[in-house]
């Protein structure tokens, strides 16, 4: 019986155009030699944007180098860089301001994330609908987040202004969420869970999707009431979903940068300077390169230290 | 005695092997490093967090081509 199947057709058509030279060459090739051609434009791509500026950037940390005096004489000023970066308090500052912020978005996210998630997975009516409503946020772009959230803190005509001033009685002018110290790191904070609850309820919602029903209804039948089921299968199941979504956003709320240049740009003063702030004020702004760049390490590292502990997690979720 | 439709028993697992060891002190010291570079309390803690994030993150890249 001949083999005449569409795809057979088209690639009897395509062996016939394919010139004899080519096709002698291609089959000289081994799989390993043709996974090596496929693979080496990504590999090549790789190493040209990371690979090679992360090993220049660990050899400028080494530097006292300026980028915008780049006819001065460069010295080797060994882990000096590192020395004055680890014993410099306006950095430790910058880090405990980024603390802050990691741990209340954090925070805020995953209980709001998961209460959602939990409500979502009861399948009510309308339910599809609602959670495309709540991803809506996490859609947006940072820019246009940032910049029309400026507007709402507006004192004179923001409208989270009015909202609080009809909660509490406060004047809507009595008070600036982006120009005031003890205000300001809230603001970023309610920008950023306001944006990003969405994303950890969509994975809370796939860890309470994932647990089989016979589980419930093997509790239910020895007997235990909600609370308990919620505390002994619900949680415990979803717990590996709920870490992954903790790790993401730490790596990302840890190197946050957009959000909070637009929203207040590190001020007032320095209490919303977050380590990615510091770093492009040392960077763009006093042209210390060397010193960044060693800045610039010791965040790496911190993230990539968490990345893997951040697939690890993620492999014992692929695992389950 | 044994069902004849029992499946054979799965050997047993090593609960600790030097793969998992090394990666559980890694991701220890990564969250230890990580909680000392962000800690308001003590600024030696602060000094030597990268050292320490350092190690772990170089113990977790080398302990996770170990056998396990």
């Amino acid at each position: 019986m001949s083999d005449s199947t569409p795809i057979q057709r088209l690639a009897d058509q395509a062996a016939a155009k394919t010139p004899p030279r080519v096709v002698k060459r291609i089959r000289g090739l081994s799989d390993r030699a043709i996974a090596w051609a496929f693979i080496t434009p990504t590999i090549l791509l790789l190493l040209a944007i990371n690979i090679f500026p992360l090993i220049w950037t660990i050899q400028l940390s080494f530097t006292n180098y300026r980028a915008n005096r780049p006819n001065a004489e460069v010295e080797n000023v060994g882990i000096q860089n590192y020395e004055r970066i680890l014993t410099d308090s306006d950095i430790w500052f910058a880090m405990q301001a980024t603390a802050h912020f990691v741990f209340w978005t954090i925070a805020l996210q995953t209980l709001i994330g998961f209460s959602l998630a939990y409500l979502i997975d009861r399948k009510f009516r309308g339910h599809a609908f609602w959670t495309t409503i709540i991803l809506i946020p996490m859609m947006l772009s940072p820019a246009v987040v940032g910049n029309f959230w400026r507007f709402l803190y507006q004192p004179q005509i923001g409208l989270f202004n009015y909202i609080v001033s009809f909660f509490t009685g406060l004047p809507p002018s009595s008070f600036e969420m982006l120009g005031t110290v003890n205000l300001a790191p809230w603001s970023i904070i309610i920008v950023d869970t306001w944006m990003w609850t969405p994303y950890v309820m969509l994975i809370c919602l796939a860890g309470l999707r994932s647990i089989p029903d016979y589980i419930y209804e093997a509790a239910e039948v020895d007997r235990a009431s909600k609370w308990r089921q919620f505390w002994t299968i619900t949680i415990p199941m979803a717990a590996p979903f709920i870490m992954l979504a903790v790790l993401f956003r730490g790596i990302e709320n840890f190197k946050m940068f957009d959000m909070v240049n637009l929203l207040t740009g590190g001020g007032p003063g320095s209490t919303t300077e977050v380590a990615s702030i510091t770093l492009k004020r040392e960077a763009f702004e006093k042209w210390r390169t060397g010193y960044s760049s060693a800045f610039a390490i010791i965040l790496f590292v911190a993230v990539f230290g968490l990345a893997n502990i951040y697939v690890k997690a993620l492999n014992k979720v692929k695992n389950r | 005695m044994m069902d004849a439709h029992e499946p054979p028993a799965l050997p047993p697992q090593k609960r600790f092997t030097p793969r998992s060891i090394a990666e559980g002190l890694a991701t220890l010291l990564i969250a230890a490093g990580f909680i000392m570079l962000m800690q308001p309390f003590a600024m030696v803690l602060y000094t030597y967090s990268f050292v320490v994030l350092l190690a772990g993150t170089v113990l977790f890249i080398v302990g996770s081509k170990f056998p396990g």
